[in-house]
This record gives structure tokens, C-alpha cells and sequence, in this order.
């Protein structure tokens, strides 16, 4: 909260690109100085196993049979490519993040929108607001599983009255049901996330811009589309891309519900069946490795494409 | 002691700051108790994971019966025993693995392969013994010990607990399953249980008493047992030339075995006698049709039957069982084979005690122990003759029979990958069409184990 309500008062460089100044240029090197210990340390936990699984993607390589390691350049990239398993993962994963982050996004604003303007119990709602997203989705996995299951579940029986829902209706059987309940169970456990960043952007809205509006005659949804939207866009982005990446990662949820049958498997559990559970790192390697530029392309179309920055928190 | 001078400014000021002040201790405060809770969890996790003293031994044992009870009957009373009889040379701690074989295997795969120390004895699925032993993850059996752990244990046992000419694992206990029926279902169908029966008969005794088959055909290892029953019935093999690597690996599923194999799945499900729900039958639902009456037949292991009298169902007389029905009328049937195998982790420092331990754990008196407080069959043939084994396992002489004559499943260092693409291919068993589907899983497991395709 108080890093968002500060930055709008801080003051930008304006124009400071073409010369800096001495003082500009120590501070920058201090800067340096100062981030070299925590740059140094990310490279070594973070790129280190990047390269290295960069690497191993090239090798046909079993960790149970390590006698016939060999070289195989880019035959797991088209095996990947090739193979209807991926491309059913690959589809089951996008549907999930357009489904979830979509719902989110709408949901996530109605209560940023109700938390900002309540004003009495405003810490304890947040507080409240958050609990979805302090359960580990492992827990919230398997309550979600129990809710829908025929044997121990009680959906069937509030929802029996829709039509082709009859209490042994089974959830988990078919395609669009798992994706329909995995996706209920994401959204319940994230929206909360996604309104928290949402209400930070909300309160970066002058409110004297909303007054000036009422005041020329603006109706409510007007200001809503003329003044508030406008301002709080580089937030909805920030919102919007961590809410991808994550989504797009998904795993949880999948695992617990399904085990990824019925082509409900997500790329993380294509990743997981081949390196865990064949213990074939090296084609593991490669899905790893297409994951990884999936979400490199996710978060450069978003800071890109729709010039989100994420340092300053606005345009 | 200057600061103590009250000037009014300075109590104003220092008053404004203790508010920062306060958080900026909390926060430290926070910090410090944060890292000392996750020290602590690093100790305790060092702890846990390696017995450092040098009689300690660790036993990673599946769930059975008994949990971690050393009183409740089971793997954990057989390590306390063990111990108590040792004289003080070992002590055997016992840890729980997951409940299903797959996740068994996983988590023994991560501790094998990162070489932990804290392993020294497994509980192993015999279908995994071949894919450790090739990676080199189990110690072989030392020579002095090899006829004492194989002494009248039932052959397939002890095939399963070899790999490539050596001696890998010590049988502990083996698994098979019996066809189970109720007397009156088979009165009324015509069928004489006196004679060996075959596949074809019990479908069409099913069909016409308007009862149900229960086999196990959701897409889990069970699946891949019945599969595999069925075309060993016949003939086949599922993995013809064992041992070989995953590119030479011959399948037998298009043999005439196999074909077989696929046609009574097929019928199962055509005939509607698999259920309602065929394709996600596992043992405990076919259990519960066979206990409410739904079901006539089953094909299923030993327990049930401890299960059926602990139920109380009050047609127990009408309980009657007879062996795995054959897939090829007038061959002999291969009934499956499941079981434990005991295996020595190589990257234990302490094998002569651990083998010591498996001696044992997998000893006649052992066995016998564990078959009564668990109802889990012995692998040792002479444990059958026992007279107290004889009083509560009415079918004990048929178990053994079965265990004799069963088919194991393939043995081959791809065992997992064999049986999830046939589970893929086969799953659901209502698609099963005996001209297409052994020869469409046939290629898949070829590009599979060619890392020619995914899983």
C-alpha cells in the first residue's frame, strides 16, 4: 500500500536521458554496488540451472539407464513439437489461462472496487479477502476434489436441478467438467491476489480527477471508463502479467484433481510425468525449457506490447 | 547516563520515532525467529534423514495392515522383532512410503538416485526391482546369502528378484489373485466350477444371471495386471525378449496371446458385464459390487476375503472361489503375480547388517507372522503347510497353486513406461478393438522408449 500511494508524490527524471550528471553517474554506480551481492546470487541459483537444463534438453538421457546418455541435438525439441501429447497439454494449459485470468480479472475489480470504497472495517476485510490466498493450493486442491468427488462430494446434490447434473454425475470424467472445476478452484484461491493488486492501483487514482468528473456531470460509468480505468492501466497490466505467468504454470490443482487424465494435463504436468516419473531428463529438459520461453514471451508481449513498467508502476 | 536528562524536546521527538523504532525491532524480531525456525527444520531434516549411528538400519516400507505400529501385525512389528533378536547388532527404523506403487517408486527413485545413505532396506513392487537393479541403485545379494532368502520361495518370486543372471532382492511376500464367485450365480448360470474355467464362460455365465464381472480396468496399475494375466493366459508375453535395450525391446501384444487378450477385454465391455462404470474400476470397487450383490464374479487378490468376513455380508456361505479363469479354453491360466521384494540400497553404508536384517525379516517364521497379521501371502511355499495358516486361509493350497503357475509382468527396466502406454492405449477399455489396438501400442511403447515420443 504505502510503496503505491508514495510513488505518484516521488519526482520522475524528466528528460535525464541525454547527460547525467556526476551526482547521477555515483548514484548509479552505487547502485551497482549495491545490487551486485543480490545479482551475483540470482545468477548462480537461477541461471545455472537454466543453462543446465539448456543443456541436458540436447541429450537423450534416462536417469535410471545413464550408460546410453547421448548427444541428440534437437530431437527433443521435435519430438515436443510433434507429438499430440504436447499439443493437448499445451491446449489444455492456454484454455486454463484465459478461462481463470479472465474471470479473475472482472471479479478482482468488482471487490477492489468494494474494498476501496468501504471505509469501516476496511483492515479486516482485506484481511478476510486474503485467507483464499494464504491455503496452500494443494489444500484447496483436494477440498475442491472432495466438494465435486460422487462418493464424498455434495455439489451434485445443491446442483442436481440443472439439467444433465443428476447426483452420481461425475465431474472428473470427462474434459470440459475437470477443466470447469479446476478452473473454479483457481479462481477461487487467486482473485484475491489479483484485487489486492487491483485496489493498490485503485488507490493511485487522484480522487480529485473523479471529482472534477462528477462536478462537469459525469455519470458513474463514465468516470469508471474515463478517469478511473485510464489511470490505474499500468496496474491492471502488472495485475494481468503476474496473474499469466502464474496461470500459465499451472500444476496443483491439475495433479490432485485429474492426474492429468482426459487431456486435462497442463505443460508443468507433462514436465513432471517425463523428468519425475520417467526420470527422462533429458526430454524433461527440453518441455522445461519450451515452458520457460513460453512465459519469456507471455511477460515481453505484456512489458512490450502493452509497455507495462513494471519499476515505476505507471506510464 | 546523559541521555537520561529529561528535556521535554528530545521525550517529544524520541516519542515520534518509537513508533518506527518498535517496528524496526519487530521486524528484527521476526527475522530472527524466522530463521531460527527454518535452522531448526534444517536439523531436524538432517536428523531424520540419516541414522548416524552404526547400527541403525532404515527400512522405507510400504503401507500395509500394520502402519508404524510395532504392535499392529505388520512390516513394523517384523522390524522390532528383528531388532530385539539381533542382540543390539542392529536396530531397524521404519518409514512409510506413499500408498499407491507408483508413488513408491518415485519417492525410492529420488532418494536412490540422489544416493542417500539414510535408505538401507526397501519394500519394492517386484516390477521395479529390474529398472533399479539396471541403474545400479540395489546391492546384489551377497553369495553367502542367496540360498538362505531363495530356499523353496515360489519361482516367479525369485525371477522377479533377478536381474540379468543375479540375485537382487529376497522374496517377501507374493501377491496373486483368485477368481472369486458366489455358488448360487454359478448354479443358476450352469457353469461347473469343479473345472478349470475360462474367460468366454464366465462372461456368458454373467451375461445370462444379469450379473457383473469385477475386474480392474481404470487406467492404473491394475489394469496393466489384468492385461497382463491375459495375455500370459494365452500365450503371449507382453515384453518378449527381457533385458534388452529400449530400442531392441520386442512386444508380443499382436501374438495371438495378445489379440486374445484385447478380444475378452473387448467383450467385457460389449456384453456389459464390467459394470457401470468399466473404465474406472479399481480393487475396492469391484470389492463393493462383489459385496452388494452386484457383481457374481471377481477376479481379485487374497484379502478380500479377510474383507468379506470382516463385513459381516450375510451371504458369506455362498462365498466360493476357484483359480484365475484361463484365456484360451484348456490352457492352463497364468494368474498375476504382485508381492513385495526386499532390496539393499547400494548407497547404504551399512549392507552386511542390512542383509543381516533381510535374513530376518524374510525368514519362514516371518512370513508366517506377516501372512497372519496381515493376510498377505508368504512367498515361501513351506509357510503354507503350516496348520495355523491352513485354519485361516481356507484357500491357502489354491494360492500357492496360483503363485506356482502365475505370469509376472514384463521384467525390463522400462517397466514404467511399458505400462503407461498401455494403460494410455488400452484405457478406455470400451475402445479396445483386438485388430487395432495391440498394434497402435505396440508402436507407441516403440517411439516411447526410442525418445521418439512423450508419456
Amino acid at each position: 500500500m504505502s510503496t503505491v500511494t508514495d510513488s505518484p508524490k516521488t519526482p520522475t527524471t524528466k528528460g535525464g536521458k541525454p547527460r547525467l550528471s556526476d551526482r547521477a553517474k555515483a548514484e548509479q554506480r552505487l547502485g551497482w554496488k549495491l545490487a551486485m551481492p543480490a545479482f551475483v546470487v540470482m545468477l548462480l541459483v537461477t541461471a545455472y540451472p537454466i543453462l543446465q537444463a539448456v543443456w541436458n534438453s540436447f541429450f537423450n538421457y534416462r536417469l535410471t539407464d545413464p550408460a546410453n546418455k547421448e548427444f541428440v541435438g534437437l530431437n527433443n525439441y521435435i519430438v515436443s513439437f510433434s507429438d499430440s501429447v504436447f499439443w493437448s497439454a499445451m491446449w489444455a494449459t492456454v484454455i486454463i489461462t484465459i478461462i481463470t485470468v479472465v474471470v479473475e480479472l472482472v471479479l478482482g475489480f468488482i471487490i477492489a472496487l468494494v474494498m476501496h470504497r468501504i471505509v469501516l472495517p476496511r483492515r479486516t476485510l482485506r484481511t478476510v479477502v486474503l485467507i483464499p490466498y494464504s491455503i496452500i493450493t494443494v489444500v484447496s486442491g483436494f477440498t475442491w476434489l472432495f466438494m465435486y468427488q460422487t462418493d464424498t462430494g455434495f455439489v451434485n446434490r445443491w446442483t442436481n436441478w440443472i439439467p444433465g447434473v443428476s447426483d452420481n454425475y461425475d465431474w472428473f470424467g470427462s474434459f470440459w467438467p475437470s477443466i470447469f472445476v479446476i478452473c473454479l478452484s483457481e479462481i477461487w484461491k487467486t482473485t484475491p491476489f489479483m484485487s489486492l493488486l487491483l485496489l493498490a492501483g485503485l488507490a493511485q487514482v487522484d480522487s480529485s480527477m473523479e471529482e472534477a468528473a462528477k462536478v462537469d456531470g459525469a455519470s458513474w460509468v463514465q468516470v469508471l471508463y474515463k478517469v478511473i480505468l485510464p489511470n490505474m492501466k499500468p496496474a491492471i497490466m502488472v495485475a494481468l502479467l503476474f496473474r499469466t505467468l502464474d496461470a500459465f504454470r499451472i500444476f496443483d490443482n491439475i495433479f490432485i484433481m485429474t492426474g492429468g487424465a482426459n487431456g486435462t494435463n497442463s505443460l508443468s504436468g507433462l514436465i513432471y510425468r517425463q523428468t519425475i516419473d520417467r526420470t527422462e531428463i533429458g526430454l524433461g529438459s527440453a518441455l522445461s525449457v519450451i515452458l520457460f520461453l513460453c512465459v519469456l514471451v507471455i511477460a515481453a508481449v505484456f512489458v512490450r506490447g502493452f509497455k507495462v513498467d513494471l519499476t515505476q508502476g505507471r506510464n | 547516563m546523559g541521555g537520561d536528562v529529561g528535556d521535554p524536546v528530545h521525550v517529544v521527538a524520541s516519542d515520534e520515532g518509537s513508533d518506527v523504532e518498535t517496528r524496526r525491532r519487530r521486524r528484527i524480531a521476526f527475522l530472527a525467529a524466522a530463521a531460527t525456525a527454518a535452522s531448526l527444520g534444517l536439523a531436524a531434516c538432517g536428523d531424520g534423514g540419516t541414522g548416524d549411528s552404526a547400527s541403525q538400519l532404515t527400512w522405507y516400507i510400504n503401507p500395509d495392515g500394520g502402519g508404524s505400529d510395532p504392535a499392529g501385525g505388520g512390516q513394523a512389528q517384523l522390524a522390532k522383532e528383528c531388532s530385539d533378536a539381533s542382540g543390539g547388532a542392529y536396530t531397524i527404523g521404519v518409514q512409510l512410503l506413499p500408498n499407491s506403487a507408483s508413488d513408491q517408486r518415485q519417492q525410492l527413485l529420488r532418494r536412490l538416485a540422489s544416493k542417500d545413505t539414510g535408505v538401507d532396506i526397501m519394500s519394492i513392487d517386484p516390477v521395479f526391482v529390474a529398472e533399479f537393479a539396471e541403474a545400479g541403485f540395489l546391492a546384489k545379494v551377497p553369495a553367502d546369502k542367496k540360498s538362505e532368502l531363495s530356499k523353496d520361495a515360489v519361482e516367479p518370486a525369485v525371477t522377479n528378484a533377478s536381474w540379468k543372471g543375479e540375485m537382487y532382492a529376497a522374496p517377501f511376500w507374493a501377491n496373486t489373485q483368485l477368481l472369486w464367485y458366489r455358488k448360487s450365480v454359478a448354479k443358476k448360470a450352469g457353469l461347473d466350477m469343479t473345472k478349470p474355467v475360462s474367460w468366454d464362460q464366465v462372461i456368458k455365465a454373467a451375461k445370462k444371471t444379469d450379473t457383473d464381472i469385477g475386474v480392474q480396468a481404470s487406467r492404473y496399475e491394475g489394469y496393466m495386471v489384468w492385461i497382463n494375466a491375459l495375455v500370459e493366459g494365452g500365450g503371449g508375453h507382453i515384453v518378449e525378449n527381457p533385458g534388452a535395450d529400449g530400442k531392441d525391446l520386442k512386444f508380443g501384444l499382436e501374438s495371438e496371446g495378445g489379440k486374445k487378450a484385447a478380444a475378452i477385454i473387448q467383450s467385457v465391455s460389449d456384453e456389459g458385464v464390467g459394470g457401470p462404470a468399466l473404465g474406472s474400476t479399481d480393487e475396492t470397487t469391484t470389492l463393493d459390487m462383489f459385496q452388494n450383490e452386484r457383481a457374481g464374479f471377481m477376479v481379485n487378490w487374497p484379502y478380500v476375503y479377510a474383507a468379506l468376513k470382516g463385513a459381516e455380508v450375510p451371504w458369506l456361505s455362498d462365498l466360493a472361489w476357484t483359480r484365475y479363469p484361463q484365456t484360451t479354453a484348456g490352457t492352463e491360466s497364468k494368474p498375476p503375480l504382485g508381492g513385495i521384494e526386499m532390496g539393499v540400497a547400494s548407497s547404504s553404508t551399512k549392507q552386511d547388517k542390512a542383509w543381516d536384517a533381510v535374513s530376518c525379516l524374510t525368514s519362514k517364521e516371518s512370513q508366517k507372522a506377516y501372512m497372519l497379521g496381515t493376510g498377505n501371502p508368504a512367498a515361501r511355499t513351506s509357510v503354507y503347510d503350516d496348520p495355523e495358516i491352513k485354519k485361516d486361509f481356507p484357500m491357502a493350497a489354491l494360492i500357492r497353486e496360483s503363485l506356482d503357475a502365475s505370469g509376472p509382468r514384463p521384467l525390463t527396466q522400462y517397466y514404467g513406461d511399458v505400462s503407461s502406454g498401455i494403460q494410455r492405449e488400452y484405457s478406455p477399455p470400451g475402445a479396445v478393438n483386438p485388430s487395432t489396438t495391440p498394434e497402435q501400442t505396440t508402436n507407441l511403447l516403440q517411439d516411447v522408449l526410442k525418445g521418439d515420443a512423450l508419456l
